[in-house]
């Protein structure tokens, strides 16, 4: 029996059942409430790197291997996924939980970061959603609808991945500059940071390019820092910066000290997303306890 | 006359027929067409231009046709925050024009761009040459608002491209109008580069045109583009555009690289190298902004000048691992020979997306299954050495009866999990993509073309 066939055996049919990941965010769209309904069983995703290859880009492997460890494999080959995480953190938790990495600039979002997964229903059949090349639309896009779903439309056991070159140079710039400032003598830096008196930016690429722009950023009064340490809790903001913070500019999202609020969901989104959890999983038996509308970004 | 205009799409399938066709030019009266043809019970098909190449537009049994070409305005541009709300039926190219002079640019470039519109972009996740770098339509649409196919009216993502709960947004793109009508699409937009390198490679061999891709890849380069035309495209064309093709080469290679200038000159350098490993007999960089216009007016418009070799083409797309393009080529010139056929190769070499164009004259007696057959083979083909069925045409009526080469039951039953979600009465485009779906009455696919029919 291979690994993934245990898998799909382990989650079977009946019953409520979640895949436990490093368990890092394991509150994220939680509802503590619907914690004490009853228990829910904790199974594994398969754990390792099965097949990387440099050449294709692309990297299959189990849902349950630790984010460190994949990228320590593809660094050796000089690349990497657009998929970060808290150490500990898996592949597959980081997938559903679906945040993309701080470097979206560079690496793009996580959507966009799985090619294929292979998957056990509420039925307890197994399914691949996706294919395994980076180009594909064949039939419906099952992948993008499984990044952030939280495993409750269906348990990842395996994927298909992405990958991108580790660039040569990068370095991380701060100084008392408004973002606007910034962005005419950067071209796509992998992310930018404000706090309402600070820009930070990271700049990556070839060495000569990424000199060039810390050059340009130090004439702005910018110094070389070490990766700001962000504040623990994700809010969604539309456009800018209000109130006490760190902004990701461009992807509406603040990290405050203080945790959020889910955001309101209009009515026919709402009822939508009800009609595509109850198509996949009937009688809500994928991780029961967690909504991914409780997510606050 | 217009309801047969409205019959057929950029695709080889005839026989369809348009019961109604409406232009509505607001949201509001496309979910008025959608409720009222919902109410009697009857299919509706989403239209865009009409360049489609799998049949996703063609009406099947007198169905609904609501085409958003009217719906053509760029409601917003904001170049700080780089996104725009544009209508279903504003034309790919017409945004790119639109948006000069702001330093943005919205990135999938299909070779219908001068035709084809966003909605329609949406609808197929289309891709074009410059997707290698940047992704496909899907990566490009941050929001977008659909009447969904009981008429109700949601808006999926935000301006941030970010999802309440599922993403939605994403599981729509592609959905080849079976999951709704985009109304408003929120596009990404992207910052044109600040250096552009374009460059041709000519090769004696086609397998050593198609081995610099994958050297190129396996080297950590992605380039903005990565094409491969083969010679007999290569001899249509350059009459036309006067690009300076090398016209004795076996396949031409064009790479564009783009970024800061000293990662540009050094891919520049590294390209160049690996070209030359790899028995390049010309490698010339275009001096100058016209130059490099003329190396891409050549590629896009590749489809045209085949005219003068034969009247008729049958265009297949699917994707292999970019490893074995090489390997997968000289199959497809195989399969294709073997059945006394004509191949042209033109195509989105970096990502692995073959564009296999068969040429042939439907009056020759028995062509057509000739054709048909050679171009099953090369699905076949690709999907055995690890491919998938289609990388930017979609499945539309063309290719659902190949679904099963790449998916099992359960694969199927689960996107159809999907489909029945967003549609619950099974009337929006119904018959299309997956092969579980309802049958296309009197629509002629790729199936048995009757004695006789022009295809």
């Amino acid at each position: 029996m291979t690994p993934l066939e245990a898998f799909r055996d382990e989650v079977g049919a009946t019953g409520p059942v979640c895949v436990r990941g490093g368990g890092t965010r394991w509150s994220v769209g939680r509802d503590p409430a619907a914690d004490g309904a009853g228990p829910v069983r904790e199974v594994r995703a398969p754990v390792g790197v099965e097949a990387f290859e440099p050449a294709e880009m692309t990297v299959r492997v189990g849902a349950g291997t630790p984010l460190v460890d994949l990228a320590a494999a593809l660094a050796e080959h000089g690349q990497e996924v657009a998929l970060d995480g808290p150490p500990g953190a898996t592949v597959g938790g980081a997938l559903m939980v679906g945040r993309s990495p701080l470097r979206r600039g560079r690496l793009g979002e996580a959507t966009d970061a799985l090619l294929q997964a292979d998957c056990v229903g509420a039925d307890g059949v197994a399914f691949t959603a996706g294919g395994p090349t980076v180009k594909n639309v064949t039939g419906y896009d099952l992948c993008r609808l499984l990044v952030g779903s939280l495993g409750t439309l269906a348990l990842v056991g395996r994927v298909i991945l992405r990958t991108h070159p580790i660039p040569e140079a990068s370095a991380w710039l701060a100084g008392p500059v408004e973002p606007s400032a910034v962005s005419p003598l950067v071209h796509r830096p992998a992310t930018v940071l404000w706090d309402g008196e600070r820009t930070a930016v990271l700049v990556e690429g070839h060495a000569a390019d990424v000199d060039d722009q810390m050059r340009r950023l130090s004439d702005l009064g910018m110094v070389p820092v070490d990766p700001p340490v962000l504040p623990p809790h994700r809010h969604r903001v539309e456009g800018g910066l209000s109130g006490a913070g760190v902004l990701e500019v461009g992807a509406g999202v603040v990290h405050r000290d203080e945790p959020a609020t889910a955001p309101a969901v209009p009515n026919g989104v709402a009822a939508l997303a009800a009609r595509v959890r109850d198509s996949f999983d009937p009688e809500r038996r994928l991780n029961p306890a967690c909504d991914p509308h409780r997510v606050p970004v | 006359m217009a309801l047969g205009l409205y019959s057929r799409d950029g695709s080889v399938t005839r026989g369809g027929r348009a019961g109604v066709v409406c232009f509505p030019e607001t949201t509001d009266e496309v979910a008025a067409c959608v409720r009222i043809a919902v109410a009697h019970g009857r299919a509706f098909v989403p239209r865009g231009a009409g360049t489609g190449l799998a049949g996703g537009a063609v009406p099947c049994d007198d169905p609904v046709v609501v085409a958003t070409t009217r719906m053509d305005r760029i409601h917003e541009v904001d170049v700080e925050r780089r996104f725009a709300w544009v209508g279903p039926g504003v034309v790919n190219l017409d945004l790119t024009r639109h948006l000069t002079g702001t330093g943005l640019h919205f990135a999938p470039d299909p070779s219908s761009q001068q035709s084809c519109t966003i909605g329609g972009n949406v609808a197929n996740n289309s891709g074009g040459p410059h997707c290698l770098q940047d992704g496909v339509t899907s990566a490009h649409v941050l929001a977008v608002e659909v009447v969904l196919p009981d008429g109700e009216v949601v808006v999926l993502g935000d301006e941030e491209g970010r999802a309440v709960g599922y993403d939605l947004r994403g599981a729509f793109v592609g959905g080849e109008g079976t999951l709704g009508i985009a109304t408003r699409i929120c596009v990404r937009l992207c910052e044109d580069p600040p250096e552009v390198a374009t460059l041709l490679l000519g090769f004696a061999r086609v397998e050593d045109a198609a081995a610099t891709v994958s050297a190129v890849i396996a080297d950590g380069i992605v380039p903005a583009a990565l094409e491969i035309m083969d010679q007999r495209v290569v001899e249509a064309v350059e009459p036309f555009v006067h690009a300076g093709y090398p016209t004795d080469a076996a396949a031409v290679l064009i790479v564009e690289l783009d970024g800061l200038p000293a990662g540009v000159a050094a891919e520049v350098e590294r390209i160049t190298a690996i070209g030359h490993d790899h028995g390049a007999g010309t490698v010339r960089v275009a001096a100058d902004e016209d130059e490099r216009a003329r190396i891409w007016k050549g590629r896009k418009s590749a489809f045209g000048a085949i005219a003068v070799i034969k009247p008729d083409y049958y265009l297949n797309d699917t994707v292999i691992p970019r490893t074995r393009l090489a390997e997968v080529l000289a199959k497809v010139y195989e399969v294709v020979d073997e059945r006394d056929l004509i191949v042209m190769n033109v195509f989105h070499a970096g990502d692995g997306n073959l564009h296999p164009l068969i040429v042939y004259d439907a009056r020759e007696p028995g062509v057509m299954e000739r054709v048909l057959e050679a171009g099953e083979e090369i699905v076949r083909i690709s999907v055995e050495a690890g491919g998938v069925l289609s990388g930017e045409h979609g499945i539309g009526l063309e290719k659902k009866r190949f679904m099963h080469l790449q998916f099992t039951d359960a694969d199927l039953v689960a996107q159809d999990r999907l489909r029945r979600a967003f549609d619950l009465h099974g009337l929006a485009n119904p018959a299309k993509v997956l092969p579980t779906g309802a049958s296309c009455g009197h629509v002629t696919s790729l199936g048995r073309p009757p004695e006789g029919m022009w295809v």
